[in-house]
């Protein structure tokens, strides 16, 4: 069930498909025809080959010899290259080095590629990558965050920030709890595996077909490997099969082996993964060990907060500064922690190294300060929803720990609605007193909101570009940096290219993102697709307004104020002109029909230094509300209902917002229940397909899932249309479904005894924390 | 040679490796691409494609498959629909509904999301298509941006549309499922493929060519559905050298009641079991509907799932309480042994060379006997169990006067509990012989720890199952005792 507000009504004749409208994507027809393609899917050029590697069994050791010759010898083998082989820059880290694209005499995690074979198909790269003999010196292997930290064992500095003085207001606070707790990671489990296809060009420069988020590293590794200026290598996307920011780095060590395979063949080489291959070697959600110790008045009023938090990051920095970083930002979520201190450290361990995974680490923060939330609720014996109402950020309570202001305080009002909306109250009543009756199954309810910082971190990704032609049929070509994983971005961005125009969604093509067009773009992450590519491309549409309305002014002899765009027509004065005829008559009239267009993120800033800054340029805000059932016999559980509402701003696409949301939470929600990395203590992998991990099936799906978006709430910052981003916090939207598995296991206790709940909540730990419940309710009944 | 029906064109392949799959067929050696692998093990649903079988009189039956688990050798005499059938805009009623219900948005998932509902509205019954009917139908279907909500709701407006293919549509079989005139009698001959390296497969049409087969090749491989057979070739990159189907010999087809005795070939399907099984055995309809996705459920066997001899296959615990008896057939003829005393160790048993799963022999219902089937998984859908328990109850007069439990996941193999078997047998059906029962559950197993559970947690589980089943027996609290069954 969804509600749509309506944010812009439609003047009685306009353009169809324009910004606000819910079009639908754009490669809909072709996703459900099995038209759309993807890499694997493209026509094979003459004389492809397939790769595979060849990857460490070995969490830490040393590479001692390596006997290679099974594998060359396979039929269809062409090539088999090692580091020795890699002409240019053998290290491809994004941010810092530490990632080899092949390992060289040390190898850090099972799983990481230390060969790779070209040979004619993809089967029999895969059989010969199997036959290598490679020797290894085991060396002492560190595998849990825990083991990390406890030997202080880091990938990059740890970091504090610190507002006020923590220590004395939790000495002094009337009421002190703390708590520790396990967050895990999360397989991305794009249905697509990671994928590339690289073809050398005739300068020996490298064309790449890829399947990722980020096409300017790509080129940017690909041309560093190969030893070749940037100009020589180009990569295109245009589609994937799902990124979940699983292809913001981790696309590009393939698209690299692939082209070093190219290059080393002079042939196209195609590079796919198989399913479990990409969940050995590709990185995931880090998981996090988190500690709070927390000082409240007799209200439950947080007045001082000293928080940790602590990412596996794996072998390698990647991208762990910044995601640990974000875990630090959002430790406090949505409230007001008052004298604090958050210290976040990077733990080094020799398995995969982990990377983004929607949320960027926010998540992972988020879960320590809303399990003290529900801890606070149940030592004081109050609603965990009152708890978390009476911190929330307000005016006056409004500085963050790293010295942001809250300049839009959207929550206080969006969760009264969502606490009305969804009977809060009434159905908390209900499930009290059934809880009472049900000696079996328990319900649990919870409300939990987000609030998520929008900008990357790293301030120089806070910028697009955008190309945007006009042919003189009247069609319209937007290219721009941002890339197309299925949240829409394409369509959004043709819609506000439509509204520029104002002409109909129809006469907008986007076209695949490629290097060659806009260059030195950042990831589409950070849930900031849309807000820096739409304004990308809206100031190249300005920028050909502006030369058209300048024509229109001068040619028909009027003023520049005279001149609109409506309705697939140009109007000047009383003279209406067809979008196309007036596109011919500018042509003509040597009037230019392209232009580049650019945006730079305004008013951020941060410190690392100091710990503070304004690193957001706003916050998206969000609540869920959900309901679960859980079995006190085995710790199996349903989601029954879940409530949602968010803040899109003044939406783009509202029903693809609406499936961010949705897909968001589920994704969430996944993490947090059923999705369950496991480990050997040697640090293998156990869980390397569907078959073991398990991410959210269709009948995981809450019965009663009602989403809707919060109307009449424009940014209040200058973005595209004053819409907001909805990429990532939905995902945080799952905590609740968490936290309302607590709440139906504390029932046991009369909600006075708050039960550790480790994440994945899986039935096991479900049950685990049911046996604790019963056991601390049976100690009190004896001694009562 | 093999042939059979594609999107309305009859294929003949003359050579074909016999360890080839539909999926790989189709991806690279015919370049049709709509159809997608996602795993390569049967467990997401991208490569979804639908297969028509003719039955004896040749009108055809459509089920939902997964393509990549599915030997290409297994086609010769069917019909494979593909979702480059579907091409021409505006499609079937489930495509414009996807669209329209924003059901798609990476798209990797969704043409064999496309086929499991195409195969669904195909299969629907007039009156109407249940929401579980749609969840069942896409079970084995993951889809990993939409959170499943948009699927669901274009599935039930798709289900009410009426599909009038044009004559001459690559897939107007299945709106008719009339005989397909150009595979007629093609089920009846055996046939053999063969390849260069090789490796063979046979599909034998009856009994007496399955023996053969079996005698002058005792370490051919039966394909019984081959949905966990398959994984040694897509997962573990094996060669098998020779396979044999018994998917087209009718005497290892279908379920009849001999006596006492429902009598199961080896060869049935889970899906085809289900309705007769249930009938006599009312809780195998639940567990059966979480026993893989359906996708499984229209390929796997009886006969694959007991051979195969996994600890966490879904049938033989069950079938163990209730004292079913394997059929064995082979070189020296018919033996009969009770399935408990089958299993000899992990993904051992006691089959001889040659010898094959003819049929079981499952006995119905006495009176005061109950069957009581629970399956733990992690996930609700399409999950192997963590534990499954089975029991079988008589209890007359509050007394137990007879019972088998047995139970998955917490052996080497498939097991009864003899300890608590004993402690349960004569006493009263209460709290205190249940805790006793329990308490004996740990002198019968001490299950491993894996990737799916701990080995405590198997413990505390399977002694709760039993509490569960005394509580569910004594009716106390009906639809408040499970989350399945909680509305």
């Amino acid at each position: 069930m969804r509600k749509l507000p309506l944010n812009s009504p439609a003047p009685a004749h306009s353009a169809r498909g324009l910004a606000g409208h819910s079009v639908k994507h754009d490669s809909a027809w072709k996703h459900v025809s099995g038209q759309a393609r993807y890499i694997d899917d493209m026509p094979t050029p003459e004389g492809i080959l397939h790769a595979a590697v060849g990857h460490s069994e070995q969490a830490h050791a040393r590479v001692i010899s390596m006997d290679l010759d099974a594998v060359r010898q396979y039929p269809g083998v062409v090539a088999v290259i090692t580091a020795k082989d890699v002409p240019g820059h053998l290290d491809i880290g994004p941010v810092f080095p530490g990632d080899l694209v092949l390992a060289d005499d040390t190898v850090e995690c099972i799983g990481q590629p230390i060969f790779a074979v070209a040979a004619t198909t993809h089967e029999a790269a895969r059989k010969a990558a199997k036959l290598a003999k490679v020797e290894y010196e085991i060396l002492e292997a560190v595998v849990t965050v825990t083991q990390a930290l406890n030997e202080e064992l880091f990938v990059r500095p740890s970091q504090t920030q610190q507002r006020g003085q923590p220590d004395q207001a939790l000495a002094q606070a009337p009421n002190r709890l703390s708590g520790e707790q396990f967050v895990g990671g999360q397989e991305h489990f794009y249905l697509e595996g990671q994928a590339s296809l690289a073809e050398p060009t005739e300068d020996r420069g490298m064309f790449v077909h890829t399947s990722s988020q980020h096409p300017s590293e790509v080129q940017k590794l690909v041309a560093e490997v190969l030893g070749l200026p940037i100009h020589e290598v180009h990569a295109e996307v245009r589609r994937m099969g799902g990124g979940f920011g699983g292809k913001e780095t981790q696309a590009a060590p393939v698209a690299c082996i692939a082209a070093l395979l190219a290059n080393a063949t002079n042939r196209p080489v195609k590079y796919r993964l198989s399913r479990p291959d990409d969940m050995i070697q590709t990185g995931k959600r880090h998981d996090f060990y988190n500690t709070y110790d927390i000082g409240f008045d007799d209200n439950g009023l947080i007045l001082g907060a000293d928080l940790m938090v602590a990412g596996r990051c794996g072998n390698s920095p990647d991208l762990s500064d910044a995601i640990v970083d974000r875990a630090m930002f959002h430790a406090d979520n949505a409230y007001y922690l008052d004298q604090a201190r958050v210290t976040g450290h990077r733990c080094k361990t020799h398995t995969v190294s982990n990377t983004a995974f929607r949320g960027f680490g926010g998540p992972q923060g988020m879960m320590i300060i809303e399990h003290a939330m529900d801890d606070i609720a149940r030592h004081l014996g109050q609603d965990p929803l009152d708890i978390r109402k009476l911190n929330l950020y307000r005016p006056g309570r409004d500085t963050t720990h790293y010295d942001q202001t809250i300049e839009q305080h959207v929550l206080p009002q969006l969760l009264n609605k969502l606490e009305t909306s969804s009977d809060y109250r009434q159905r908390r009543s209900d499930i009290t007193a059934f809880n009472q009756s049900s000696p079996i199954l328990k319900r649990g309810l919870a409300l939990t909101p987000v609030k998520f910082g929008i900008s990357f971190t790293a301030k120089h990704l806070n910028q697009a570009g955008a190309l945007v032609n006009i042919y003189t049929d009247g069609s319209i070509e937007v290219n721009h940096g941002g890339t197309e994983m299925g949240q829409g971005l394409y369509i959004k961005i043709a819609q506000v290219v439509a509204s520029a125009f104002q002409v109909d969604i129809e006469r907008v093509k986007v076209s695949a993102t490629r290097t060659d067009k806009v260059p030195n773009t950042s990831p589409t992450a950070a849930s900031s697709g849309s807000d820096l590519n739409g304004m990308a491309a809206l100031d190249a549409c300005e920028k050909i307004m502006a030369g058209l309305t300048e024509f229109a002014a001068s040619h028909w002899s009027a003023a520049q104020e005279d001149v609109t765009f409506t309705d697939n027509q140009v109007q000047i004065n009383d003279l209406t002109i067809p979008w196309a005829k007036f596109v011919q008559t500018a042509y003509m009239n040597r009037v230019p029909l392209s232009s580049s267009g650019f945006y730079a993120t305004p008013k951020i800033h941060y410190d690392p230094k100091t710990g503070t800054g304004h690193p957001f340029l706003y916050y998206s805000n969000c609540a869920a509300c959900s309901e679960v059932v859980v079995d006190t016999l085995t710790g199996e559980y349903r989601v029954m209902r879940t409530d949602i509402l968010f803040d899109a701003g003044r939406s783009l696409n509202p029903e693809i917002d609406i499936g961010q949301i949705e897909g968001g939470f589920v994704q969430g929600m996944g993490w947090l229940t059923t999705e369950e990395l496991v480990y050997s203590d040697a640090g293998k992998l156990l869980t390397t397909g569907p078959a073991t991990y398990k991410i959210p099936a269709v009948s995981d799906c809450p019965p009663d899932l009602r989403v809707a978006l919060l109307e009449n709430s424009p940014n209040r910052e200058a973005t595209v249309f004053h819409s907001k981003a909805v990429g990532e916090p939905p995902l945080m939207l799952g905590i609740s479904v968490w936290s309302a598995l607590r709440d139906a296991v504390s029932s046991i206790t009369d909600y006075r005894f708050s039960p550790a709940l480790d994440t994945p909540a899986t039935p096991e730990r479900v049950l685990t924390a049911v046996t604790a419940s019963q056991a601390w309710h049976n100690r009190q009944k004896e001694t009562a | 040679m093999i042939e059979f029906l594609m999107n309305g064109q009859i294929e003949k392949l003359d050579h074909i490796d016999p360890n080839l799959s539909i999926l790989e067929w189709l991806r690279t050696k015919m370049r049709l691409t709509g159809t997608k692998e996602g795993c390569a093990s049967g467990d997401c649903g991208a490569c979804t494609v639908i297969t028509g079988t003719p039955d004896e009189s040749g009108a055809m039956s459509y089920q939902a498959i997964n393509s990549c688990i599915t030997l290409m050798a297994s086609l010769h005499g069917k019909e494979l629909i593909t979702i480059e059938a579907f091409q021409q805009e505006p499609g079937h009623p489930v495509q414009s509904n996807m669209v329209k219900h924003h059901g798609a948005q990476c798209g990797f998932c969704t043409p064999g999301i496309v086929m499991s509902l195409t195969a669904l509205h195909a299969n629907r019954k007039k009156g109407g298509t249940s929401n579980d009917q749609i969840l069942e139908a896409l079970s084995g279907n993951l889809c990993r941006c939409t959170g499943y909500r948009p699927i669901i709701e274009a599935s039930h407006q798709a289900m009410v549309e009426e599909w009038q293919p044009e004559s001459g549509h690559p897939a107007a079989g299945i709106a008719h499922k009339a005989p397909a005139s150009s595979l007629t009698g093609m089920h009846k001959n055996s046939y053999t493929l063969s390849s260069p390296e090789g490796c063979r497969y046979d599909s034998p049409v009856n009994l007496d060519q399955l023996r053969a087969l079996r005698r002058e090749a005792p370490a051919s491989r039966l394909v019984a559905g081959g949905t966990d057979l398959m994984l040694e070739i897509t997962q573990q990159l094996s060669t098998l050298g020779h396979l044999i189907s018994v998917e087209r010999i009718p005497e290892l087809q279908g379920c009849v009641l001999d006596g006492s005795e429902l009598v199961i070939g080896a060869a049935t399907t889970y899906q085809q079991l289900r309705t007769p099984l249930s009938e006599h055995w009312p809780a195998f309809d639940a567990m059966l509907e979480r026993l893989g996705s359906l996708q499984i459920r229209n390929r796997g066997t009886l006969g694959g799932n007991i051979a195969n001899a996994s600890p966490i296959g879904d049938m033989p615990p069950p079938l163990i309480a209730l004292g079913a008896t394997l059929v064995l057939d082979g070189p020296d003829g018919e033996r009969r042994l009770p399935l408990d005393e089958f299993f000899q160790g992990y993904k051992q048993t006691s089959l001889q060379p040659g010898e094959f799963v003819h049929s079981v022999r499952v006995p119905v219902p006495s009176a005061n006997e109950a069957l009581y089937i629970h399956k733990v998984s992690k996930r609700l859908d399409d999950d192997i169990s963590a534990v499954l328990g089975a029991f079988r109850l008589t209890i007359d007069k509050g007394v137990v006067l007879a019972c088998r439990l047995a139970f998955g996941g917490m052996a080497a193999v498939p097991a009864r509990a003899l300890h608590a078997e004993a402690a349960l047998t004569g006493q009263p059906w209460n709290e205190e012989s249940v805790q006793a029962a329990i308490t004996a559950l740990t002198s019968d197993f001490s299950p491993l720890s894996d990737a799916r559970a701990s080995s405590g947690y198997r413990l505390q589980v399977a002694g709760n199952l039993l509490r569960r089943t005394l509580l569910a027996s004594t009716s106390l609290y009906g639809e408040q005792l499970m989350v399945t069954d909680y509305a």
